[in-house]
């Protein structure tokens, strides 16, 4: 009994001296799995915490729960890409100062035989409507993040509900549900990023790419200090602005996986 | 949002029953209750023979059992991921991301830990009587039955604690269920996927099902046990 209240006691005065040892300043950024996964925050951040003396600590969720973090005061600031979402964000007084970021792209991609032939499709939206009609397996990530708000976005352009029989929501991170549709050997819509991270262990080709649609604007919102005065709305501003100025944009260009530029910036 | 407003919208969905909700409960209910429902006489064969027989290494057998409840069971589901794969070595049954996996996986999970629980539950019976049996001349088999009958309440404590174990964990019916809504989503699964998703109410009203269930296998339990006290 004794030995477990000291291995407790000892256990808790480590964690609280790891809590509090220094004095530097700590930034909470919520942010995407594709920014975090696939390694540009690894990237960018020690540059920034060079220049500015602020240590970032990164909670990598889907785009619906980093909001939600945002909302609930949990974080300084969020990093995200569903336009729609962060519009009413910013709407709602959750968040302050959207600034655009930079962007990337989504593709489809699928099994190499391409059994519901989208390889030669004009859009994206008759890509997906092959799919339905084909009743292809598609893996959706169904998890209210940017991916999935931006896969429902174009079923919605097609009028068809995303109800047929291949049609497989899984609730999960961009690499579990690139993961399963290796496995099934299905069609899934991916971030660049995560597909370039992943490629070399999946099964799949990508199919279709280039369409307008597929566009993929990143933005990063600071959490509204006025709803949580205890927030760390300084640290964040600066974050935010060293993204946005020539030094951060510079850096986001010039950050590669697998030899391919991932991100192109866009600060205005 | 308050904790009080989510438990509100819970109780809400709950209460509309919600058919999505109510499928996940069903998904959690036939997937633990076939496993379990599997493996449960194997187990009482093994528990038996490692608490009635001398075999040498014995003990080895024993640690292992009793070590492998610990293992954690992302750590099962992990392994039993790379068999079923496509590029595994049971790649052809075409089993990832079934029912049938996580009912195997959770078979996989609960086997020793209703091992090591039943050996020590039949341990513990006396053994004098299975010896005194035996020179009467009463068949080994239905001695047997009557000593795992008599244990039957711990043995049914063992088969709840196993069952608590399963409904509730998340990490090798997520590896190798995936999560497919309405196919393999399952209460934990989909308590992780609503957190993540930022939907509280959804993970919590299927945390009060899970809750309930507890419950309702705890008054089963002291019911039944009541009732075994009053007949001696």
């Amino acid at each position: 009994m004794k030995a477990i209240t000291l291995t407790v006691a000892a256990l808790s005065i480590v964690s609280y001296s790891a809590s509090s040892a220094e004095d530097t300043q700590h930034i909470k950024l919520a942010t995407t799995t594709s920014t975090y996964h696939s390694g540009l925050l690894d990237f960018l951040l020690p540059e920034f915490e060079k220049d500015s003396g602020y240590k970032v600590d990164v909670i990598a969720a889907g785009t619906g729960k980093s909001l939600r973090m945002g909302q609930n005061g949990d974080v300084d600031l969020v990093m995200t890409h569903a336009p729609k979402a962060e519009a009413t964000f910013v709407d709602k007084g959750y968040g302050v100062l959207p600034r655009k970021l930079m962007y990337n792209d989504f593709v489809i991609v699928g099994p190499q035989q391409d059994p519901a032939k989208i390889e030669t499709q004009q859009s994206v939206a008759e890509v997906f409507k092959s799919i339905a009609n084909y009743n292809a397996t598609f893996v959706s990530r169904g998890d209210d993040s940017g991916t999935h708000k931006k896969e429902m976005g174009i079923w919605a352009q097609t009028k068809m509900e995303p109800n047929f029989g291949g049609y497989r929501s899984v609730g999960q991170g961009m690499g579990p549900t690139l993961n399963m549709a290796s496995e099934m050997q299905g069609y899934t819509m991916t971030d660049r990023g995560t597909w370039l991270a992943y490629q070399n262990k999946l099964e799949l080709s990508v199919l279709f790419q280039g369409d307008k649609n597929l566009f993929n604007p990143y933005q990063v919102i600071l959490v509204n200090p006025e709803r949580y005065p205890a927030i760390n709305y300084q640290g964040a501003k600066v974050f935010s602005d060293w993204l946005v100025n020539p030094k951060g944009q510079k850096l986001i260009n010039e950050f590669k996986l697998h030899g391919k530029q991932l991100f192109v910036a866009s600060a205005e | 949002m308050s904790l009080w407003q989510t438990t509100l919208e819970a109780l809400n969905l709950l209460i509309s029953f919600d058919n999505e909700l109510w499928q996940i409960v069903a998904v959690s209910f036939s997937v633990s209750l076939s496993a379990i429902s599997l493996v449960i006489f194997p187990s009482i064969i093994m528990a038996f023979i490692l608490a009635y027989t001398n075999f040498p290494g014995k003990w080895a057998v024993l640690s292992v059992i009793n070590t492998l409840q610990a293992i954690p069971t992302v750590v099962i589901g992990l392994l039993l991921y790379m068999m079923l794969s496509r590029s595994g070595p049971l790649g052809d049954w075409q089993m990832l991301f079934t029912q049938k996996a996580m009912i195997f996986g959770q078979m996989l999970i609960c086997f020793p830990i209703l091992v090591s629980m039943m050996h020590g539950a039949l341990q513990a019976s006396d053994r004098r009587a299975l010896e005194t049996a035996v020179t009467l001349g009463v068949s080994t088999t239905r001695v047997a039955a009557t000593l795992i009958w008599e244990t039957r309440f711990p043995l049914l404590a063992a088969t709840i604690a196993a069952f608590s174990r399963i409904v509730t964990e998340v990490g090798c019916s997520m590896m190798v269920g995936g999560n497919i809504m309405g196919m393999t989503r399952n209460i934990p699964t989909a308590i992780a996927m609503e957190s993540h998703k930022g939907a509280f109410a959804q993970g919590v009203a299927l945390g009060m099902v899970l809750l309930c269930l507890a419950l309702a296998l705890n008054f089963f339990l002291s019911s039944v046990r009541g009732k075994g006290y009053l007949r001696t």
